[in-house]
């Protein structure tokens, strides 16, 4: 009450527009704009930093034989070709388990989970958390499915492509979740005051203009899922192969863990090249990102 | 844009009487009747104890003052209140003396007969074209042609000559008032026996405003058609039968539950009142 009082003779005695107390320019607004500034440069300045390294060492070795050569014990006649095409082989896998499913699962939240339940609200909140969970665990998770089929084998690209899909879904579920929502609930009764059913609401209206966010989500999902090592490793991708993959069953390795495994060589050579598969797989990385970027932007908000 | 408007003041329109007044039977022949409808979203009771009948070919209009149950009961009429979680009718809904609540009735086999037309144009994120067919495609109705059954439906909603050039692109690039007349026609493609209509108007311009009433007066030839406005003057314009609701609060909770003040003929309603509340909403008084 007191302060009320105070405030409002001082709103009497203001009688100017005049800042009292600096306003926008105040000492302090300027110290934590500074400091926002210094956290935002010290960032840009490491992301910097490694871009810049990682480009000067892998430039000599960032040539054709990157893509046209597998690994070999010779760091000068050595490339990333296995690891290239195991990447492209496995994201492949990810996104066909992992895009319908939680394409699927996230319609059933939306437009048909009565929220009333306790194990609709149950699973919603599980999914949420999912998200959350180290990516490991999804390697774990995956190495006790294929223990308990009775697999005697671990590293084939299905298994990479479960973990992945399985790393991935709970953010597919919950972007396609946000994408359905942004569908006016207009549309969905036009459509259904025109006597289709919900299931032909679905289908016909709201996942065609839901795919734009499907798509933005799902590729970004994918680009983490070309990043991710650790589920792999556990699935002993970390082997020396000279191989293309051919099918689901062939054995396989990635570029992050092709990355990985140079590193732990003595040989310079081998660094260099671990620093040319990173700009590979950095430039694959900005190219997705920027396409999901592309796509959010130009099909965003048709209503 | 309004273009080519039929060319009459809307002045005209306003002080037109009831016409229809003069050979209106005294009771409707319904085609659409509540028996004792109670609306309730959860335990809270939006609607009560309506009994009412819409009349084969008329147009009724439900007013009052808003949030009095108006909208609720019209979704009420042909089973969209099923979407509303935890919305529930009690008493009797007919349609054609068939219980559209009954065991084996399939809800969208009621929407495909009772068609509705919404606040806010909602156009899907489709063609014209495909906007009109859309009705036909998903309840499998058989066409002969469907590109005659999209010119017949545009034709009767005084549209077709604004888009038949242009049936191809998105229904977004049209006017407020032709998305609106759009929908109708839309709704008008899969020949429903009633169609109802959640004040149409209300984000219209008054000429654009001026064509669908306009639209109404042709479309009541062969359809039967509620609609709910806060527009009073708009009721006085085009419906032939009125029905005035207001808002009762519960003695106990406080809860405002919408009821059926009175309902007869518009010119008497509006001429001569039997209920004080409707006199005073009607003059202005209060809502
Ligand atoms: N989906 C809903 N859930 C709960 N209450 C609702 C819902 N829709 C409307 N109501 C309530 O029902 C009452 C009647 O609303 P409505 O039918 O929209 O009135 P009107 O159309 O006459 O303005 C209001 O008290 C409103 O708050
Ligand atoms: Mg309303």
């Amino acid at each position: 009450m007191a302060s009320l009082g105070k405030l409002a003779a001082q709103g009497a005695a203001a009688t100017t527009l005049k800042s009292q107390n600096g306003g926008e320019y105040s000492a302090r607004a300027i110290g934590f704009l500074f400091a926002l500034w210094f956290s935002l440069f010290v960032a840009v300045l490491f992301l910097g930093t490694l871009i810049i390294v990682t480009v000067i060492e892998g430039a000599p070795k960032f040539s054709l034989n990157l893509f046209t050569e597998y690994s070999s014990s010779n760091p000068d006649n050595a490339g990333a070709r296995a690891a290239i095409f195991g990447s492209v082989f496995v994201i492949a896998t990810t996104a066909v388990l992992a895009i319908p499913l939680g394409v699927a699962a996230a319609t059933y939240l939306e437009e048909f989970a009565d929220k009333r339940r306790w194990w609709n609200r149950l699973i919603e909140l599980n999914v949420q958390n999912l998200a959350a969970v180290p990516s490991i665990v999804y390697g774990l998770l995956t190495l006790g499915l294929l223990a308990t089929v009775g697999f005697k084998s671990k590293n084939f690209v299905l298994a990479g492509g479960i973990a992945l899909a399985l790393l991935i879904l709970p953010v597919i579920v919950i972007a396609t979740r946000e994408a359905i929502r942004s569908v006016p609930s207009e549309i969905r009764q036009g459509s259904l005051a025109l006597g289709a059913s919900p299931w032909q609401t679905v289908w016909r209206q709201i996942l065609p203009s839901s795919i734009p966010g499907i798509a933005t989500g799902s590729i970004l999902a994918l680009s983490r899922a070309l990043g991710e090592a650790a589920p792999l490793l556990l699935l002993g991708a970390l082997v020396y192969v000279t191989f293309d993959p051919t099918s689901l069953m062939s054995g396989f390795t990635t570029m992050p863990i092709q990355i990985f495994s140079w590193t732990g060589r003595p040989q310079e050579g081998f660094h260099e090249l671990a620093a040319a598969a990173s700009i590979l797989l950095l430039v694959l990385l900005v190219i997705m990102n920027g396409l999901a970027i592309f796509i959010r932007n130009r099909f965003q908000k048709r209503w | 844009m309004e273009t080519n408007s039929p060319d009459q003041p809307a002045s005209s329109a306003t002080v037109r009487p009831t016409p229809s007044d003069v050979a209106l039977p005294d009771q409707p022949d319904a085609v659409l009747t509540c028996d004792n409808v109670d609306v309730y979203y959860g335990s809270f009771k939006a609607v009560e104890q309506v009994n009412l009948g819409f009349g084969l070919n008329e147009i009724t209009a439900l007013i009052g003052p808003s949030g009095c149950g108006k909208s609720t009961l019209l979704r009420s009429l042909n089973r969209m209140n099923d979407l509303v979680e935890g919305a529930r009718v009690a008493g009797t809904v007919s349609f054609m003396n068939e219980d559209i609540y009954g065991p084996g009735v399939d809800a969208i086999e009621v929407r495909r007969r009772i068609g509705m037309v919404f606040q806010k144009p909602n156009p899907f994120p489709k063609s014209i074209y495909d906007n009109i067919a859309y009705g036909a495609r998903v309840t499998g109705m058989k066409v002969s042609s469907m590109d005659d059954l999209v010119e017949e439906a545009l034709t009767r909603a005084a549209l077709w000559d604004e888009v038949k050039d242009k049936l191809k692109q998105s229904a977004y690039g049209l006017s407020g008032g032709q998305q609106q007349r759009l929908c109708i026609a839309r709704t008008i493609a899969i020949k429903p026996d009633v169609i109802l209509m959640d004040e149409p108007c209300s984000a219209l311009d008054p000429i654009a405003t001026m064509r669908i009433e306009d639209l109404m007066q042709e479309l009541r030839k062969d359809y039967t058609i509620v609609i709910v406005t806060h527009n009073m003057q708009q009721a006085a314009r085009v419906a032939d039968r009125t029905a005035f609701f207001t808002a009762l609060p519960d003695e106990t909770t406080g809860n405002r539950t919408g009821v059926l003040v009175e309902y007869g003929k518009t010119g008497q309603i509006f001429g001569a009142p039997n209920d004080k509340r409707t006199e005073d909403y009607i003059s202005g008084r209060f809502g």
